[in-house]
């Protein structure tokens, strides 16, 4: 990137791309053609910078100017201002929330200071679509290390020293599923990326494959090195395209390099990368489903054992691991184990990246190391609840994970700390949620997204959560019993213990950790038929405060159902017969005289 | 599978049988097959299926097993603008049922239905990686962020053409 003077880079993250940054970044090159500037100034697409709530961002190198929120028409002035005057455009500085002062450069954002970017390292810091910029961060200097230096069995201690465990979710391991596989003998193995991104409200995978592609296709040529596998497969989802449409080119430019295909680096060594697309089935990323998926088959687990280390793709051995997972591998190589080692907590070693969103003031794409507490990350990183209200649960783990209440908001973050407070470390979705949630509704939320999912191969998850379900619909509508609090806790456990696979096995989680957490909210919804968030229509109505209404026909005049009546200047009415609880009364009084009872 | 029955173009059969001779007419890559076959016709009927299965020689019920499983796959015609209201967790709590209760009032159709004039059809999708946008709905190419349930109306009426 040295040859220019400057690197202009948009943010090309998915949430920057819904607002505009495609046309930014054309608007940019523009005009620093007109300014006959292209010899000087590079303009490119970058990966997701992460701060997704100030999207869309674009930075300027190599003063790391960071600009939020910019309009493709701002291009003009960007470029005058910025590159041509070297001064810097304020009014598309960062304000900081707390003493309102501009900031110019991420790295003294409270958004970023307590992150420690390791598997995102390169996002957002180059262009993913050119991997001269890969190799000059020192992409495929760890797979050059590894195809020269080390012998497969070296690798695979160096991962299972530096003590990285599986990022999907589960945590297993990660050295220790290599060696599995390494130790099968057979004449074919394959080494599977799996980037069927399921978790509804994560998108890290996607930002680290549109960030840095490069990463896996190195991560995995070492993997097939280790294991003894010279064929790649990644599973990613249809419906990213421009993730796909990145790692094609990675993958083509890596075998322009000579370094996939045969005899990489002159060492004799065989690997290449085919991909092949989910179909939007969140069971496929359980492991066994992945590989009937990518057999042709509908997505269904089976029983382990055998492990897919033993018996996987075509029945031939397989090793398994999610993108993030894979996202760690080269820089462990090259900085080595005890470095990595030294990071987190004594079980879980490294960073992890969550997508922290809900109802937050910064939502984005975050990287913390291991032992950080959700305190923090809410709070410091996350800069606290939105609008100023009442923080009320944070989700982690997805629909397999549970929600956490304040008084768990100082575990740190690790595998066996978050299972302990009941949720798990899933694959980094972490939704935070506020006075408004009702969490009842939030596990009927859950368990709805289960019942769609669930592949109908076992009967606990296919007809006990379907049952679940029903139970909690009806406690949302008023009509629920304390018997059916008792039997929607015995289902829960039922498919706990019942379950085929760890989908059906974890989908019971969002209930019981709701149940525990907020056992007082599902009786207020059974005994008193209230819903406290105001979320539950069936268990709620609005009124309007005759104190506080000025009568200044707002409400009236934007009710789609003219349920409203009064006359200027005097307190308003809501007919309950007409009304039909859309809130839009309550969003645009501006005396808050919209009350929930 | 159907009730109506569909009648084929023959260019589009054409296509078809290309695109299986592509894959090496081999079962394993049925999905593949179905993904470029839903890329040609917009969505899945039983007359693409019927030849899928044959080209690839598998029974037609395995196609359909596929293709109701998989939730990317459709077998009905997606309106001229396709309209999908993200549920993911993050858009579900900064409101998303309530855009999606008011896009079925407007268009007066269920979810996976398509609007009489084959203008729109409503489906929801789960998380689009834009949670910062939160709520989030896309109607064809274009993402609408921080929706609320008043601007439904406003943004329906760019595509009254």
């Amino acid at each position: 990137m040295a040859k220019y003077k400057y690197n202009v880079l948009v943010c090309g993250g998915t949430g920057c791309q819904s607002s505009q940054s495609a046309l930014i970044l054309e608007n940019l090159k523009k005009e620093v053609a007109a300014c006959n500037l292209e010899n000087d100034v590079q303009v490119i697409l970058a990966g997701c910078f992460g701060f997704c709530e100030k999207g869309p961002i674009v930075k300027i190198m190599p003063d790391n100017t960071f600009y939020v929120g910019v309009k493709p028409e701002d291009a003009k002035e960007l470029v005058a201002e910025h590159i041509i005057k070297g001064r810097k455009v304020q009014r598309l500085l960062y304000v900081d929330p707390e003493t309102k002062k501009h900031i110019d450069d991420s790295k003294h954002m409270d958004f970023y200071k307590k992150q420690m970017r390791i598997a995102l390292r390169n996002c957002g810091f180059l262009d993913p679509e050119n991997i001269d910029e890969t190799i000059s961060r020192g992409g495929y200097e760890a797979l050059g290390k590894v195809l020269t230096t080390m012998t497969p069995n070296e690798c695979i201690e160096v991962i299972k020293k530096s003590g990285l465990r599986g990022r999907g979710g589960a945590g297993f391991p990660t050295g220790t599923k290599w060696e599995f596989a390494s130790k099968s003998v057979n004449d074919q193995k394959y080494v599977v990326c799996n980037a069927d991104e399921g978790d509804p409200g994560a998108f890290m995978d996607r930002s680290i494959l549109e960030g840095d592609p490069h990463s896996i296709v190195e991560a995995m040529a070492i993997c097939g090195y280790c294991i003894g596998a010279n064929h790649g497969l990644v599973y990613i989802r249809a419906e990213y395209p421009l993730a796909i449409h990145r790692l094609q080119i990675a993958i083509k430019q890596a075998r322009e390099y000579g370094l996939l295909g045969d005899d990489i680096l002159g060492t004799g060594f065989n690997f290449d990368i085919e991909l092949r697309y989910g179909a939007g089935a969140f069971v496929c990323g359980e492991e066994t489903a992945l590989i009937h998926s990518m057999e042709g088959n509908r997505g269904e687990p089976t029983f382990k054992p055998p492990f897919p280390a033993v018996s996987g793709y075509l029945q031939k051995p397989t090793n398994v691991n999610n993108v993030e997972t894979f996202a760690n591998i080269p820089i462990i190589i090259t900085k080595g184990a005890d470095w990595y080692s030294s990071i987190g907590t004594e079980k879980s070693k490294g960073t992890k990246v969550f997508a922290l969103a809900g109802k937050i003031n910064n939502v984005g794409l975050i990287e913390v190391p291991m032992g950080t507490t959700l305190r923090e990350v809410v709070y410091e990183i996350g800069g606290g609840v939105k609008n100023g209200k009442q923080f009320k649960a944070v989700q982690t783990g997805g629909p397999s994970g549970g929600c956490l209440t304040e008084k768990d908001l100082d575990t740190p973050i690790d595998y066996e700390s978050l299972a302990a407070a009941g949720s798990i470390m899933g694959s980094g979705g972490m939704i935070v949620m506020d006075e408004d949630d009702c969490m009842v509704n939030i596990a009927k939320f859950y368990m709805g997204f289960i019942v769609d999912e669930s592949c109908g191969k076992c009967t606990p998850c296919r007809i006990g959560n379907k049952r679940m379900y029903e139970i909690l619909d009806k406690i949302t509508k008023g009509q629920g019993t304390m018997e059916d609090l008792e039997n929607l806790k015995y289902l829960a456990e039922v498919i706990k213990d019942t379950a085929l696979c760890g989908l059906g096995q974890t989908s019971p989680n969002p209930v019981l950790s709701t149940l525990t957490n907020f056992w007082d909210e599902y009786v207020e919804h059974v005994v008193d038929k209230k819903c406290r968030a105001g979320a539950c229509k069936d268990l709620m109505s609005y009124h309007i405060n005759p104190d506080k209404c000025k009568g200044c026909t707002s409400c009236a005049r934007h009710c789609p159902v003219n349920a409203i009546t009064g006359t200027v200047k005097q307190p308003h009415t809501i007919n309950q017969s007409l009304c039909i609880k859309c809130g839009t009364c309550k969003s645009v009084c501006k005396f808050n005289a919209i009350e929930i009872k | 599978m159907a009730n109506i029955k569909i009648t084929l173009h023959e260019e589009d059969v054409k296509k078809l049988n290309d695109v299986c001779n592509s894959f090496g007419n081999k079962p394993g890559e049925v999905i593949n097959v179905l993904h470029a076959a839903q890329g040609i016709f917009g969505y899945l009927p039983a007359e693409v299926q019927e030849i899928i299965a044959a080209n690839l020689h598998i029974p037609v019920a395995k196609v359909y097993g596929i293709v109701s499983f998989y939730s990317f796959f459709t077998m009905k015609p997606k309106g001229k603008h396709p309209i999908s209201v993200c549920l993911g967790t993050a858009c579900y709590v900064r409101g998303s049922e309530k855009i999606l209760e008011e896009l079925k009032k407007q268009l007066n159709i269920e979810v996976g239905g398509t609007t009489a004039d084959g203008k729109f059809s409503l489906s929801c999708l789960r998380c689009v990686g834009a949670c910062g946008l939160a709520p989030v709905m896309i109607i064809g190419d274009q993402t609408y962020g921080r929706v609320s349930p008043g601007m439904v109306k406003d943004i329906l009426a760019k595509y009254q053409d």
